[in-house]
């Protein structure tokens, strides 16, 4: 009777064991790692939008307020995108008549609201407030990047559970004071430690259900 | 065993479907929607609507409240926000914006409007005055006021004496 197994069936009864472990797990790696990549959450890049509006300038330049434009975000969940009429409380009278702002002009006169494109767009299955982080000592820059150095807005975090857990684990090293909230350049402080868990009682911010599912998942 | 088979198969083209919640069937908040002509899916109420808060909104407009540190600081803040960029840091009308070409607004510091009642400033503040677009949907009347109190207050800055402030001869190098 011939042979049912070659001399070479062990090497590939042993690869082949090998491969039913390794490979499931080299898959989900690197699933996970293009998951969590700058290419998929899409970090970095910025936006196009219908006109260039650029944070550089109203920002960084003109020293506008966070405020003025984004008004809801101390009271709201939503920060909020401002009307064109608060567009217009200054280019009523300056650029009057760029071709960039064409499009702000023709939405004041047919009252459609501009349509800008979305540069963070949490899924719809998470919840979001914005004034309950304003309010505990998180500031815009925490999340948002200095937007005073961008011409085009782009997301700098990549707004994944893992960064929103990675916060809610250990807030205290991400926490200011009221005052610097709306600082697009704050820096953490060389004492921040000490700072930090001073915040955490100033706030009175107590960590141990922040990472319950629910408090995102509701 | 055939439809076994077939069982299998629709299960496995079941999970190929994107089933997923990310984006739901639902209107968001600043979302867009093709049913309405200006494609937003938020509603304006109707002209003349009146909501349910209005009467305490009113009682705010016609009341000022009563002026404390905490009500002038509260006016410092949104000051620096809604008003600084062109009437500038200290009322005299040299806000950033302006330097960029916006029409100047008259100085807070002139005779008329030192001498301009409170209810006159609220009124620019709601209705807007010439060139200047109105603050009301982003100024809430109570914060009105208390701009009001800190454009006071700058007022009175700039026109002090040493005599208004006791201790600043000791403070002054
Ligand atoms: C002059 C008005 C104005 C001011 C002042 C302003 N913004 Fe904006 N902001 C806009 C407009 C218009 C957009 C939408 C266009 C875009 O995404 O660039 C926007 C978009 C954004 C977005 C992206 C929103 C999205 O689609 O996810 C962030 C984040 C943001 N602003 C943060 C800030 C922060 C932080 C400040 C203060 C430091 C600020 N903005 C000040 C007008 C303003
Ligand atoms: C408080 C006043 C103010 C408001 C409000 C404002 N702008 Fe501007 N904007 C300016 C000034 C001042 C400049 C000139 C910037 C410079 O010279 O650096 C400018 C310049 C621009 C420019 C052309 C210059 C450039 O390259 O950025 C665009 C486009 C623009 N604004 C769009 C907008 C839009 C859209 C809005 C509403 C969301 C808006 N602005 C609200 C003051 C304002
Ligand atoms: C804890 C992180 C965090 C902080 C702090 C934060 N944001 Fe956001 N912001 C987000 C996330 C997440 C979204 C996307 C929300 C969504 O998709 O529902 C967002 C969305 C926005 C938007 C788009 C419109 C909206 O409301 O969804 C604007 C504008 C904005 N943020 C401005 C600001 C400003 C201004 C501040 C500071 C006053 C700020 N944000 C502070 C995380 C943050
Ligand atoms: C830089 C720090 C930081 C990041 C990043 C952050 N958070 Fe928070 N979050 C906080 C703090 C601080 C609080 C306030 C806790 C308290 O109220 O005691 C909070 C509170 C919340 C609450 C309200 C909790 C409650 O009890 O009602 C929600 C919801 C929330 N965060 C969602 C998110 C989501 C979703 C993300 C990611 C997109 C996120 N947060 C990212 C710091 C952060
Ligand atoms: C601080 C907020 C926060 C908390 C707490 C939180 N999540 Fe999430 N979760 C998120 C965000 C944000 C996303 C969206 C991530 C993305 O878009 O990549 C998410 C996504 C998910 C997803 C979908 C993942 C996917 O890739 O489709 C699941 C499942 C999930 N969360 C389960 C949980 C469970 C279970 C818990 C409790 C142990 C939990 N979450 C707690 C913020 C949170
Ligand atoms: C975009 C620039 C701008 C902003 C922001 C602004 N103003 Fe003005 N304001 C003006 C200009 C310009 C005038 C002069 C209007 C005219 O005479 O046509 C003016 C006039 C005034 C006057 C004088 C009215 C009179 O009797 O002459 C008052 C009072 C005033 N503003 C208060 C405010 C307050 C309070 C705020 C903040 C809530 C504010 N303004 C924000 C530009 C601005």
């Amino acid at each position: 009777m011939a042979q049912i197994f070659s001399p070479r069936a062990t090497t590939i009864a042993v690869i082949v064991l090998v491969a039913l472990v390794s490979v499931p797990v080299v898959l989900i790696a690197y699933i996970y790692q293009v998951h969590s990549s700058p290419y998929a959450t899409h970090v970095g890049i910025p936006v196009a939008q219908p006109i260039p509006f650029s944070h550089a300038h109203h920002v960084g330049d003109v020293g506008l307020d966070c405020r003025y434009c984004h008004t809801g975000v101390e009271t709201s969940a939503f920060a909020g995108l401002p009307p064109t009429s608060t567009c217009m409380t200054c280019h009523s009278q300056l650029w009057t008549n760029a071709a960039m702002l064409a499009p702000v002009r023709e939405s004041l006169a047919k009252g459609k609201p501009i349509r800008w494109n979305r540069v963070h767009d949490l899924p719809d299955y998470v919840y979001f407030d914005h004034s309950v982080h304003i309010a505990n000592g998180v500031g815009c820059s925490s999340c948002h990047g200095d937007v005073s150095k961008m011409p085009l807005t782009r997301k700098v975090k990549p707004l994944t559970m893992g960064w929103c857990l990675s916060c809610h684990e250990n807030p205290a090293p991400h926490l200011r004071p009221q005052a610097e909230i709306f600082n697009p350049h704050w820096k953490p402080g060389p004492d921040h430690e000490k700072e930090g868990r001073m915040l955490m009682a100033h706030y009175g911010i107590d960590k141990d259900h922040l990472t319950d599912c629910s408090v995102c998942h509701r | 065993m055939k439809a076994a088979v077939l069982a299998g198969l629709a299960a496995l083209a079941l999970a190929g479907c994107d089933v997923s919640m990310t984006d739901q069937p639902r209107l968001d908040t600043y979302g867009s929607s093709d049913i309405w002509p200006d494609g937003a899916a938020a509603r304006r109420p109707p002209a003349g609507t009146v909501s349910q808060s209005d009467p305490a909104w009113e009682k705010a407009m016609k009341r000022p409240p009563a002026v404390t540190t905490a009500l002038i600081e509260r006016g410092h803040e949104r000051y620096d926000i809604y008003c600084a960029p062109c009437h500038g840091a200290s009322g005299h009308g040299d806000g950033m914006v302006v330097r960029r070409g916006f029409p100047s607004p008259p100085s807070y510091h002139s005779a008329r409007l030192r001498a301009a009642p409170a209810q006159h400033f609220f009124d620019v503040i709601t209705n807007g005055y010439g060139v200047m677009y109105s603050y009301a949907s982003r100024v809430p009347p109570r914060d009105r006021w208390a701009i009001v109190a800190y454009i006071r207050a700058l007022q009175l800055s700039q026109h002090a004496s040493l005599a208004d402030v006791p201790d600043a001869r000791e403070q002054l190098p």
